[in-house]
């Protein structure tokens, strides 16, 4: 009986001109934990998604072992092929229907179609076997939309398992966890590695990759360029494997903060639900600091971002910035006075990917006479700017006149930085600036950021990336339930655990 | 097996290249009905050819019919560019045309280069109006518009009757519903010489040429795309999105009530309840035929014009229904939608996976 239980043979995909994967080889052993690591496109989730049936290869075979240990190929580009199987995924959005419980959603899929009678008893008894040997408990008779991130995550990974699955593949897992969460899982998953599984998971996270895994496998440009066990692996190394050279980290000098840039004073937002309000939250920010705000999604940081980019109006309390009172903001007013928004979802609200990227660096700044004379836009001024800013900000791409959303998440980022920094703003919102970024992109947001404090900007950093905020706040904030929580000394321990309301 | 993939590239020849090999394919498919009909194909759009190019007043018709297609056709482009999707081109037709009636026949005895304007923009504020209200229940209460505006067709149209039973019926009109004609001075000058091609066309080019022209080049333009294409991006950019589906509300609208001035006041003289012959809606299939441009509507106007003279004069000469010009045009359209979804995806054949386990 071989030790192998998955063998990738130099898998192959393109998409158009894009070459995704190139000549991916890959091993798994019985009981390994093998973590999946590079930058965003690297080509880490294609790869996974050619496992698991829903791409066809265009080159190379995947044989995958039986229950006896024997290794048989897989059929390709078949999702119910992988299942039976044994190879199960757990997608980093999750695929459960919220409106029944968490036992049907389980057992969804895997019944015969055609049948009458559902044995929810041998269901019910095969779940309670693989909590009692997996450590993964739910509430199994709650409707899954009443149930926690953490829940529904082991909710899915219950699901796979409960299909016999003895090769789990995590898409970025911690993604949506607090860290406490986070340690919760791998124990987890430890626990069930010792009966056999065997667990490939992807993560941008290289804490988690270094304490959790047995084994590295570095993607770049969609191609494999090393592998190594953990134990002798350390970030530096890691992170030169992942980019090809080594990243600097985020030099910050001290500085002394000046005059307040935004202030609010009991401040209330009444969103649609708990999850988008705030109540009565007081904070104070000052030129020549970063204030990060940190928190699990869903706690507020919506609300407090709307406020503070004039989509929303706050139901009491004041806002001030740059000292001056503003009594109805909106998202014209908040540019006028002087604040740059870098929204959190750059796809969807940052721009509008079927114009040009030069029209997208000017749709702030509409009413400027530099970009249109009498209502008539002025061509060769806004190609002009494009090219200047294109240029100073590395926005890569197909050129200026190009839709912007032919560009990389990275570049339409750069794009955001561009048309938020030209404009020298006394407040700056990031919130998320760098989720979904690759190592490199994710570094110059931090730069432009720090660079921004030292001109003399309030930098308000909300992001649930808690080693992002660690290295570039001055200060720290919890959000939790709409309500703010000064985080005292950067302690990680600590402001995870008020992250998850454990503590005050 | 076949799989669908999403181009990397659409290319200018794809999106001029689509509609007219869609219109051929439409023009191919309709043979077989053609045939089944027992008529040559090839006779019969002979036939249609001369029907439409064969005389000068042959185009002369054409163009007539392309007329309210236009204006249509650009209502129903400029608002769809900003997803506000305007259904009611037939209602603001109608108001438009009533406006006009109401005020060229008689009320004012003006000189006609006072009266003209005046009927055309009277008639164009009435459509604006018309789009107006379903505007404001979408952006104040979240109503969906296209129910409001397709409902609103038909109070309007009710609307109509009992305007024509009533104040606008023409006293000498027998008791028939129709309006009282329009005074001979407000009437749009005809173009040609004893052919009924009227200067509604020049009005409906120049206002193609503006809309084209703002689209593109102008804030208001720049707006308008931005709305539709990312209404949350905009918004967040500070753009006012309720403002810019009003303007567009109103220039659409506006377009759609110059289609029924230029129908009363160029073409029949007087109002009736079927003085457009679903304008409105066709003008729907024009802006989707001409992928929402401006300068494509007047060519697909153009089309579909030809295609109704057509057929016309085709069922005429042949002794074969005209309703095979309903029939091209709506396999212009699915034509035209197959097309656009090969433009921007491609299919391909790829064997089917190895070994089986």
């Amino acid at each position: 009986m071989s030790d192998i239980v998955l063998r990738l043979n130099g898998l192959s995909k393109q998409f158009g001109t894009v070459i995704a994967n190139r000549n991916v080889s890959l091993t798994l052993k019985r009981g390994e934990v093998l973590a999946l690591l590079g930058e965003n496109g690297a080509g880490k989730t294609t790869l996974m998604n050619m496992l698991f049936g829903h791409y066809l290869p265009d080159a190379g075979s995947i044989e995958v072992a039986g229950p006896d240990g024997t290794l048989r190929p897989l059929t390709l580009g078949h999702p119910q092929a992988a299942l039976s199987a044994g190879v199960g995924m757990v997608h980093q959005h999750f695929t459960l229907a919220e409106n029944i419980n968490a036992l049907d959603n389980i057992t969804l899929g895997s019944e015969p179609l055609f049948s009458l009678r559902r044995n929810r008893k041998a269901a019910q008894a095969k779940v309670d076997a693989i909590i009692a040997t997996s450590g993964l408990a739910a509430p199994m008779t709650t409707p899954v939309g009443r149930l926690s991130v953490g829940e529904r995550q082991r909710v899915e990974i219950l699901k796979a398992l409960y299909r016999d699955a003895r090769i789990l593949v995590l898409d970025e897992p911690t993604a949506v966890l607090t860290p406490q969460e986070a340690d919760t899982l791998f124990a987890n998953i430890k626990a069930m590695t010792q009966d056999g599984l065997s667990v490939i998971f992807i993560s941008h996270k290289l804490r988690e990759v270094l304490a959790f895994s047995d084994r590295i496998a570095v993607l770049r440009h969609g191609e494999k360029v090393g592998e190594i066990p953990t134990d002798q692996a350390d970030e530096a190394t890691i992170a030169r494997m992942m980019v090809g050279a080594d990243t600097p980290k985020p030099q910050r000098a001290a500085m002394t903060p000046g005059a307040p840039v935004l202030r609010l004073s009991q401040l209330s937002v009444a969103g649609r639900s708990k999850r988008d309000s705030l109540h009565k939250v007081d904070l104070n920010l000052r030129a020549h600091e970063i204030l990060g705000v940190a928190g699990i999604s869903g706690n507020g940081q919506s609300a407090l971002a709307s406020v503070v980019s004039g989509l929303a109006q706050p139901s009491a309390g004041q806002i001030d910035v740059d000292g001056m009172p503003l009594s109805n903001p909106t998202p014209a007013g908040m540019v006028a006075a002087g604040v740059g928004r870098i929204p959190e979802d750059r796809h969807h609200e940052g721009i509008v990917g079927a114009m040009s990227v030069a029209e997208n660096l000017v749709i702030e700044r509409l009413d400027d006479p530099a970009i249109q004379a009498r209502g008539l836009l002025r061509r060769d001024a806004i190609s002009a700017h494009a090219d200047q800013l294109a240029q100073d900000y590395d926005v890569r791409g197909p050129g200026v006149t190009a839709p912007a959303r032919l560009l990389s998440g990275g570049n339409i980022q750069k794009l955001i930085l561009a048309r938020v920094f030209e404009r020298g703003p006394r407040l700056i919102l990031a919130n998320q600036p760098t989720r979904g970024l690759d190592m490199g992109a994710a570094a110059e947001v931090g730069r432009r950021l720090l660079e921004a404090r030292a001109r003399g900007a309030g930098v308000l950093l909300i992001s649930e990336d808690l080693d992002e905020i660690l290295s570039l706040a001055d200060r720290i904030v919890v959000i939790r339930d709409g309500h703010l929580i000064d985080a005292g000394d950067p302690d990680r321990a600590r402001i995870g655990l008020m992250m998850a309301g454990e503590a005050a | 097996m076949i799989r669908i993939e999403p181009r990397n590239t659409s290319s200018r020849a794809y999106a001029v290249g689509i509609p007219v090999l869609s219109a051929c394919l439409a023009l191919a498919l309709a043979a077989i009905p053609l045939l089944l009909a027992g008529a040559n194909p090839i006779t019969a759009y002979g036939e249609m050819i001369k029907g439409v190019f064969g005389s000068v007043f042959a185009i002369s018709e054409m163009l007539t019919r392309a007329t309210p297609l236009i204006f249509t056709g650009l209502a129903a482009a400029l608002a769809f560019r900003a997803k506000l999707w305007n259904i009611g081109a037939e209602g603001q037709l109608y108001l438009g045309a009533m406006a006009a009636v109401a005020i060229g026949s008689g009320v004012l005895d003006l000189p006609g280069l006072a009266l003209i304007p005046l009927i055309i923009i009277l008639g164009a504020a009435a459509g604006a109006a018309g789009m107006a209200v379903p505007t404001f229940l979408k952006t104040r209460f979240g109503a969906d518009e296209v129910v409001t505006t397709l409902l609103l067709n038909f109070v309007i149209l009710i609307f109509l009757q009992m305007m024509l039973e009533g104040p606008l019926q023409d006293p000498m009109g027998l008791g028939w519903p129709q309006s009282a004609p329009v005074l001979d001075q407000g009437m749009l000058p005809p173009l040609m010489e004893r052919m009924r091609v009227h200067s509604g066309l020049i009005i409906a080019l120049i206002a193609a040429g503006i809309a084209q022209f703002m689209l593109a080049r102008s804030v208001w333009g720049f707006k308008l795309r931005a709305v539709g294409e990312n209404a949350a991006a905009a918004r967040h950019a500070g753009i006012n999105v309720k403002r810019s589906l009003f303007g567009v509300a109103i220039i659409s609208g506006g377009l759609a009530g110059l289609a029924g001035v230029s129908e009363v006041a160029g073409l029949k003289g007087y109002l009736t309840a079927d003085l457009s012959p679903g304008f409105g809606y066709t003008g729907i299939v024009v802006a989707m035929l001409a992928g929402l441009s401006p300068a494509g509507v007047v060519i697909a106007a153009l089309f579909i014009a030809s295609v109704f003279v057509g057929a016309d004069s085709m069922s005429r000469a042949m002794g074969v229904s005209s309703f095979l010009a309903d029939l091209v045009v709506s396999m212009s359209l699915l034509c035209v939608l197959v097309g656009g979804f090969v433009a921007k995806y491609r299919i391909i054949r790829t064997n089917r996976g190895q070994a089986t386990s």
